[in-house]
């Protein structure tokens, strides 16, 4: 039995309605973009309802956007239908200044870690996790790598200069 | 009649039990890897396990970002070094999804034959190492030169044996030479025979089974929801394998099972690989005799850097080699998730471009990462020595763990 991108849509947009921002389809993956309140709520419906059944969560991570103000950092979640052979995107919005997002790790077991990463390079805090600590980092490291602002090497080094190459 | 402990009468209460603490790691000999774990002992029984990781992070994400596409391909080296080719093709794949760019039928079956061939030389390793934790050395050397064969013909095809960076955007860099062929073909004739005989030391040796069967195991509910993957998922009885399920590199034109295990356990993990070795062997045999005549290449000059000959002698390609080395190639933007079939598991690239000459964003899905955490709760409860199998059996590669 094969769901399709409507099918989700209508289920989702029924329960949650305004809180569901957009939803595009980028290289053939359903994308759907809502507010961050609903995320654990959200993720539950997807994984507890009869026929969408998205009960394996492939990926998390998030990215930052620092130009996006307000809205820096997305929070973006994979999940997989097996039974139905579907995969989807989800993202959802923070802002840098209070970066607070609900944690899934009541809904799926491997969340834990992803979740975990997810905070060391982003610094997200994952409200209701159970042991949010660095976990590639070390732990007394007191910035969030992988934000934008924070260069690969030393910008005041002289003897690399990258005008004419890109970033 | 009624239950006695074994310690008599003075035996303490459970809640004045006092645990010894054991650091297993981060640099054991029989741990294969810098793993560290944080053990509480009951006596033999590890009563919980607590995973450091990170010891050897490399910052993989960040340094993505900072670099062209095609110098991405030799980070992806070394997430999981046992089988390279793997994710050089998986890393590949994502960036053609993103161009849009149509790679021909040869290709496909080119790309088929090394990651089958780098999915067997990963099998061998975590099988053939598993023997040697449970004490079986000889079956470890019986393949281990069979591994070897197969770097050689990795080597033959792309100069590099471990950390191989082969094939580019596009295709390859050069077709498959006449002694390729000759190679794989030797290999697929001489294999089977002495694997089997490395299977029947192994399962038809008692000690080893008793050692295996029953150790670490977990069950299929709880192995969907740690998110695992691969054959430690199929293991536990789900069917779920990415060339299957979202074909990718032509797959729906082979035909070949799936094995699946029942309980989860070292013993199925093990049985799981054993056959998947087998079908790979018949996965390549079908690509070989099946390989299409054409272009090792798409037809893609604004991405494939041409080979150095028509760079040195036609201006077309000088032209591309200076555009693509210079970053002048306008490339699209959006956002992008790949995965493929791994020797660990669902290997994933979520790949966010904003147009620039660098990803903007690249995510790797790392499956030991995530299926690692699993490993306290398959361990508590079990001997220290089936600690050891568990890990090995779960082919949990450091590299790829730590990014």
């Amino acid at each position: 039995m094969a769901i399709s991108s409507e099918q989700i849509l209508e289920k989702l947009s029924a329960v949650y309605g305004e809180n569901i921002l957009a939803h595009s389809e980028p290289f053939g993956m359903l994308k759907i973009e809502y507010k961050a309140e609903i995320h654990e709520e959200l993720v539950r419906t997807l994984r507890d309802d009869e026929t969408l059944k998205f009960r394996f969560l492939t990926d998390l991570c998030a990215v930052h956007y620092p130009d996006d103000k307000g809205r820096e950092i997305a929070v973006v979640c994979h999940l997989h239908s097996l039974e139905n052979n579907f995969r989807l995107r989800l993202e959802c919005r923070i802002s840098e200044s209070k970066p607070e997002i609900a944690s899934l790790t009541t809904l799926f077991a491997g969340a834990n870690w992803m979740e975990r990463e997810t905070y060391d390079f982003f610094g997200i805090n994952f409200t209701g996790h159970p042991d949010l600590r660095r976990i590639l980092n070390v732990d007394h490291m007191d910035f969030f790598p992988m934000l934008k602002q924070y260069p690969l090497e030393d910008s005041s080094r002289e003897d690399k200069d990258d005008r004419f190459f890109g970033r | 009649m009624t239950e006695q402990s074994i310690y008599g009468e003075d035996h303490i209460k459970e809640e004045e039990k006092q645990y010894n603490t054991l650091n297993l790691g981060p640099t054991h000999p029989a741990t294969h890897g810098v793993f560290q774990n944080v053990l509480q002992m009951d006596g033999e029984i590890i009563m919980s396990a607590e995973p450091t990781i990170g010891y050897i992070h490399r910052a993989f994400e960040k340094l993505a970002e900072h670099r062209p596409f095609y110098q991405v391909t030799p980070i992806t080296d070394r997430l999981n070094y046992c089988s390279a080719p793997i994710n050089n093709m998986g890393w590949h794949m994502t960036v053609e999804k993103l161009l849009q760019v149509e790679t021909p039928k040869r290709v496909d079956y080119m790309r088929i034959i090394v990651m089958e061939l780098s999915r067997i030389a990963d099998h061998l390793i975590c099988n053939s190492v598993l023997g040697v934790d449970a004490g079986a050395l000889t079956g470890f050397t019986y393949v281990f030169q069979w591994r070897e064969r197969i770097y050689d013909i990795f080597e033959q095809m792309c100069g590099a044996r471990l950390t191989t960076n082969i094939g580019r955007i596009g295709g390859f860099e050069r077709d498959f030479s006449p002694k390729v062929i000759e190679m794989i073909r030797a290999f697929l004739k001489e294999f089977p025979a002495h694997f089997n005989e490395f299977e029947g030391l192994l399962l038809r040796n008692r000690i080893f089974m008793d050692r295996i069967i029953g150790v670490g195991p977990i069950s299929a509910e709880r192995a969907l929801s740690y998110s695992f993957t691969g054959h430690n998922l199929r293991a536990a009885g789900v069917d779920y394998d990415v060339r299957v399920m979202n074909p990718y590199s032509s797959y729906q034109d082979f035909d070949f099972i799936i094995p699946v295990g029942t309980s989860g356990d070292t013993f199925d993990r093990f049985c799981v690989r054993q056959e998947e070795i087998r079908q790979s062997l018949k996965i390549i045999t079908q690509a070989l005799d099946n390989l299409p005549e054409g272009k090792f290449v798409a037809d893609c000059p604004e991405f494939y850097l041409p080979p150095k000959k028509d760079v040195y002698n036609s201006m077309e390609a000088l032209i591309w080699h200076f555009k693509i080395v210079m970053g002048e190639v306008d490339l699209p933007s959006g956002e992008v998730y790949h995965s493929v079939e791994g020797g660990n598991g669902e290997v994933g690239y979520y790949l966010i471009s904003d147009g620039g000459r660098t990803p903007y964003r690249l995510h790797f899905r790392r499956p030991c990462f995530i299926y690692y955490q699993a490993y306290p709760e398959m361990i508590s409860g079990q001997m220290l020595s089936d600690a050891i199998l568990t890990m090995s059996s779960m082919n949990v590669i450091a590299g790829e763990l730590d990014a």
